[in-house]
């Protein structure tokens, strides 16, 4: 009974990881930036769509649409305020670019995390589902939403991968992530294909944070462990790798289900972080990464 | 060089600082004084953590790590009956330890790798201390039985004289060959290392020079407050605080460390009456030095003396 039972809500939490780790990578594996501001835009996605639903009365799909549309534009702003300037900049040097972009994404998630605690509270906000209902699944009562929001987490996973194999765009994503010099000596304008690859990883991360909100609630201080664990997922599968961070995903999501269910709910994170120790004794760059 | 750090601007503002701060007791309340204690503690932390990044290129994204071992392993003893010295030495000699033991395996590896290792160990400090809440008192915190003192002018000035010692030690440090082989080895370690100089070796002595301070500070500040807790020392939040003020006051500079703690805590007080809004205002000012005066506090007010 509890195997099924972890078996079914490990699955939709490690869809949830996946999705939210993948725009994550996406940008690391392209421009090299780890953005420590992600866990604050997923959060926005999901306060947005809370307020849009309940407060404003848009219904959860439009809650669902405002939600993604207030992530992906602050996503762009991320990139447009904070990560440009200080890639740019020549005051910086060019080996400390990396530390100025952690320090620079860590403050603007920080001011994101507070100006949602200031307008909204830090109390824990959870969005109305897509739908309603349960259905039995080998005897365990899980809710519908919790099948939905697995199935869209699949679904936008797949659709990524078809923007990136199949698509003309897609493509000359892929090439700037192997050889970015190359792909300007072709003719593609780099700083476009960025501003390509943040517009996706904010649609990504929107997507995500509604469906978290729906899943789990957020408050504004789900900022810092959403980013924690994005992070480690990420190394955990091999930074730029995107298939190493579903398989991280889902190692992560299912071990913090298993001590959850098995332990105790108190020491929810302890494995995976220990586990994330032992690779990096072992295995430096991660379950698929390429170094 | 002794000419040259004479004649030198920063050596001036250094001393009229101290000075300052010497006498500040004599003319300010017991608040400001509390509020001054604790940021040259903070300074403490930034001044140590500025020697593992400035110096040795090695970002550790867990300050508190090496500050939350020295400050329980001091507290912890204190409570079973342990005097403050002994204690304070032995969450020192903690710190050393447990920054060894993070660093053999950290430094095998570089750049954000390295962060997320430092990172790790902060959060599973923090996870033991919870689930022994038993010894380390939970997410409540663990109270000493005893103080240092109970004046705020002595605490001032013993935060003062300890801030001092340890810039002065470890701006040595920067300052010595020693440190210059730990900037080569943050730089280009290849190089350095075909130099014939041992970059892992001295950049392990950073980490325990690093650990030492942030470990005897933390057990210092445990006997000031009293108390240890996970939300004061252990967080990930006040780690970041610690990396922002030794951003903020310019890196590689060590002192500028102290400027830019001093600046967080003062911000911090003076933007009170807004509330909620008084972090994201702090935030969006250091995110604006960031952006627009990379080299910090500190580096726009010495920027015609010297370029480092």
């Amino acid at each position: 009974m509890t195997a099924i039972q972890i078996l079914i809500d490990g699955f939709a939490i490690s869809a949830l990881y996946a999705l939210g780790a993948t725009g994550f990578t996406l940008i690391f594996g392209v421009s090299g930036v780890l953005n420590l501001s992600h866990g604050a835009l997923m959060v926005t996605a999901a306060v947005v769509a809370w307020a849009a639903s309940s407060e404003f009365g848009l219904g959860p799909f439009g809650g669902a649409a405002a939600g993604i549309l207030a992530c992906t534009v602050l996503t762009l702003a991320t990139y447009a305020l904070v990560v440009k300037p200080i890639d740019r900049s020549t005051a910086i040097p060019t080996v400390e670019k990396e530390i100025f972009i952690l320090t620079g994404t860590l403050l603007w998630g920080i001011m994101i995390q507070e100006f949602i605690a200031y307008l909204f509270t830090s109390n824990a906000k959870t969005v109305m589902p897509l739908v309603e209902g349960i259905v039995l699944i080998a005897g365990i009562r899980t809710p519908w939403n919790q099948i939905v929001t697995a199935g869209v987490c699949w679904a936008v996973i797949g659709l990524l991968w078809l923007l990136v194999n199949r698509t003309r765009t897609g493509k000359v994503v892929l090439a700037a992530s192997m050889n970015p010099r190359g792909v300007t000596l072709l003719g593609f304008e780099l700083s476009q294909i960025y501003v390509v690859i943040w517009l996706i990883y904010g649609v990504l991360a929107g997507i995500a944070g509604v469906l978290l909100g729906q899943f789990l609630g957020v408050s504004s201080y789900s900022v810092g462990p959403l980013t924690a664990s994005a992070f480690s997922i990420v190394v955990l599968g091999g930074l730029g790798s995107v298939s190493g961070s579903l398989i991280a995903a889902y190692v992560v999501g299912y071990l913090e289900t298993m001590t959850a269910y098995l332990v105790s709910p108190a020491y929810r994170t302890i494995p995976a972080l220990l586990l994330l120790v032992a690779v990096m004794y072992v295995r430096p760059q991660g379950l698929l990464g390429r170094r | 060089m002794t000419l040259k750090l004479v004649t030198s601007p920063l050596f001036w503002l250094t001393i009229v600082f101290l000075v300052v701060a010497a006498f500040l007791p004599l003319g300010v309340s017991g608040y400001i004084l509390g509020l001054l204690t604790v940021a040259y503690y903070f300074g403490v932390f930034s001044m140590a953590w500025d020697l593992l990044f400035g110096f040795a290129g090695e970002v550790n994204f867990g300050p508190t790590f090496l500050i939350g071992l020295g400050a329980y392993t001091a507290g912890i003893l204190n409570g079973n009956g342990v005097s403050i010295p002994v204690c304070l030495a032995a969450g020192a000699v903690a710190a050393v330890v447990g920054g060894v033991v993070l660093a053999l395996p950290a430094l095998r590896v570089r750049g954000p790798y390295f962060g997320l290792t430092t990172v790790v160990a902060v959060l599973i400090l923090q996870n033991l201390i919870v689930v022994f809440a038993e010894t380390t008192g939970g997410e409540i915190g663990l109270t000493v039985p005893d103080v240092i003192s109970i004046d705020a002018a002595t605490n001032y000035w013993i935060a003062l004289g300890f801030m001092t010692v340890s810039g002065l030690v470890l701006f040595a440090i920067a300052r010595s060959p020693v440190g210059l082989i730990l900037q080569a080895s943050g730089q280009d370690p290849v190089e350095a290392g075909a130099l014939g100089f041992n970059v892992a070796k001295h950049k392990l002595a950073a980490f325990c020079v690093s650990a030492f301070f942030s470990g005897l500070a933390g057990a210092l500040f445990v006997f000031y407050m009293g108390t240890a807790s996970v939300g004061t020392l252990v967080d990930v939040s006040v780690g970041v605080q610690v990396i922002i003020a030794a951003v903020l006051g310019g890196r590689r500079t060590i002192v500028g460390a102290v400027l830019g703690a001093v600046f967080l805590i003062a911000a911090g007080e003076v933007l009170r009456p807004l509330g909620a809004l008084s972090t994201f205002v702090v935030s969006a000012m250091a995110l604006a030095v960031i952006l627009f005066v990379p080299a910090g506090l500190l580096g726009l007010l010495t920027r015609q003396g010297q370029r480092a």
